[in-house]
């Protein structure tokens, strides 16, 4: 597919007249109306709101009550899972991004070059892919439940349960989330890999280098644009992880498995029913999300000069 | 290494064709020696396939197999399937549901973004790029910073609690995604294609809709695909928009089914349910996998 830059120069039927060009021009609203409706109505009104509703005290059943700045913040940062969510999210977060990344590089090395036997394999790698998050959350729950896994009598035998203790609880999860997006990175590797030029790898070839020396040396370097999308997409992904702990762990055992999304929902309709602090908690992520990425994107930058 | 010099060979091979599941070439010096070089590679990469397929297999049989404190104790059948239609306003209510979400998220996606990225492709006018870039600018944004303030605004116009409501705000989540895809879409396209079809009298919309849709088809197609897996799978819009159990789509109704027996979990019908959320999705994939990939590449080209 190709790409092509995205504002061409006026091509020869459109250098007409001024009023045509206003006639195009409305034309081209009229086309991007829908467009603009949906972002404007479901994107900016209610992020506007968000902001707002962060500074004030709104409570889930009454609505608005009123300015009430900065409690919301205080009360969002003093939460007693604030600490322990951030803390655990950002675990899982570098956890799931390794992972995923190492195995997706791995599995695309493994599959890229064309045969019927990788177009099969790359096949069964993506189909998990197709499942919804909360599908393939609800079949590990089945599959980790000591009564009807079929690796019960494993659990049974070595006493230990998939979702029993909070590292295993952690694992379990980020196995889930591997099996269900390690085809996903597999393809944007692909791409990555695929840009890479052949005649590179021909010349190190005819120096005599190592298999683990190109792939060090020219794969590695050549792929940091891929790697740099991919690290950005996971790292954003895993930080708003919820569905997986919602469904398999409910942020258990012991409240050791609460992501930050998970104490949003929590705060906003679960017993507090603080829609204020749940938008100052909403708020705080997206921030720290914007700064994040933003950092992400200089590291990979800065590394490449 | 006969290993070594073919995979190198595939990496020039890899560069010049298109997506992942390009076709099939025909391996060059097929010997007896090669095979028996290949055979733990098939042995170790067949394994690793194996390992993403089993867990959805053993699901499909197990949900059909005799298993205790399911409907399907003795031999085997369908008496999760059972249990499973007949939760709460049963399943076809359900399967109802989220087939209204998802087909209008759909054809709301497909619509929007066929007109939008034609805007952007082809003409210009004043706030453009702005549009283009708030758009995108949906990606940047959590889901769950924006499902609270939405709660409250579909609440004010009487879309909370209602399938209409979910579609939508599915539909604008689906935006940038769709808008970049479209747009690339028709920049693909000769310019001159709508041109003369412009010159001969056509409108601007009649352009659009004789001459170019059936080029940006491709497009429309992983659009749609998307469209569907994201609108049928989602599970937080639902979550947090709707709390009528009448209303519930079907994955809200699968993971609630868990545990509504005084506690104890009725694996055999979550099983029965994750089959059913999961048949339309592999057989979407298995049909437009080329489709599919392509969706997934367009998304590392944008970075």
């Amino acid at each position: 597919m190709t790409v092509t830059a995205p504002s061409r120069p006026p091509s020869a039927a459109m250098r007409g007249h001024a009023r045509r060009r206003g006639r195009r021009g409305l034309l081209g609203w009229l086309y991007a109306t829908p467009t603009a409706v949906f972002v404007v109505a479901l994107f900016v009104v209610p992020l506007l709101l968000v902001v707002k509703m962060s500074l004030s005290r709104w409570p889930l059943l009454t609505g608005d009550q009123g300015i009430n700045a900065p409690d919301n913040f205080t009360k969002a940062v003093d939460h007693r899972f604030f600490t322990d969510s951030v803390v655990f999210t950002i675990k899982y977060t570098v956890l799931a991004t390794v992972l995923l990344l190492a195995l997706g590089l791995g599995l695309a090395l493994l599959v890229q070059e064309s045969s019927r036997w990788n177009s099969l394999l790359r096949a069964s790698f993506l189909i998990p892919s197709a499942l919804g998050l909360a599908s393939a959350s609800l079949l590990f729950y089945v599959l980790y439940s000591p009564y009807a896994s079929p690796l019960a009598p494993v659990m049974d035998s070595l006493g230990f349960t998939f979702l029993g203790s909070p590292t295993a609880a952690l694992l379990s999860t980020t196995f889930l989330i591997v099996w269900r997006y390690a085809g996903f990175y597999m393809v944007l590797m692909l791409v990555g890999l695929q840009g890479i030029p052949a005649d590179v790898y021909e010349a190190a070839r005819s120096d005599g280098a190592s298999r683990w020396q190109t792939f060090r040396k020219i794969t590695l370097p050549l792929l940091r644009p891929t790697l740099a999308l991919t690290t950005v997409l996971c790292v954003t992904g895993s930080l708003l992880a919820f569905e997986q702990f919602y469904i398999l762990t409910k942020g258990g055992p012991d409240n050791s498995t609460i992501t930050v999304v998970q104490l949003i929902y929590m705060v906003a309709f679960q017993g507090q029913n603080d829609l204020g602090v749940a938008a100052a908690l909403s708020v705080i992520v997206l921030l720290a999300l914007i700064v994040m990425n933003a950092l992400q994107l200089r590291a990979f930058r800065s590394e490449e000069r | 290494m006969v290993t070594e010099s073919r995979s190198r060979s595939t990496v020039a091979g890899g560069s010049t064709s298109r997506g992942a599941p390009a076709g099939p070439t025909r391996s060059r010096g097929v010997t007896i020696a090669g095979i028996a070089l290949r055979t733990p590679y098939w042995v170790f990469t067949g394994a690793v396939g194996l390992i993403f397929l089993a867990p959805l297999l053993w699901t499909a049989v197990a949900s059909v197999a005799p298993h205790a404190g399911t409907n399907q104790v003795d031999g085997w059948g369908l008496g999760n399937y059972e249990t499973l239609a007949n939760y709460q306003a049963g399943i076809w209510r359900y399967l109802a549901n989220s087939t209204v979400v998802s087909l209008l998220t759909v054809v709301l996606t497909l619509l929007v973004s066929l007109l939008g990225g034609y805007a952007f492709a082809r003409f210009r006018f004043p706030g453009r790029n702005i549009l283009f870039l708030l758009t995108l600018a949906i990606l940047m944004v959590p889901y769950a910073t924006l499902l609270i303030p939405l709660y409250v605004l579909l609440n004010q116009v009487g879309l909370q609690n209602s399938l209409v409501g979910v579609a939508l705000v599915l539909t604008m989540f689906q935006l940038p995604f769709a808008t970049f895809l479209m747009r690339i879409s028709f920049e693909a396209v000769p310019r001159e294609l709508d041109e003369a079809a412009m010159v001969d009298g056509c409108s601007s919309f009649a352009a659009l809709w004789r001459v170019l849709l059936p080029a940006v088809k491709p497009g429309l197609i992983t659009v749609g695909l998307f469209a569907f897996l994201a609108a049928w799978n989602d599970f937080m819009a639902p979550l947090i928009l709707i709390n009528d159990s009448e209303r519930m789509t079907l994955p809200l109704a699968v993971s609630n089914l868990r545990g509504q027996v005084q506690g104890v979990v009725d694996y055999g019908a979550t099983e029965a349910g994750v089959v059913v959320l999961a048949l339309p999705c592999i057989v979407l994939f298995l049909l437009l996998q080329r489709h599919y990939v392509r969706g997934f590449m367009s998304g590392a080209l944008k970075g």
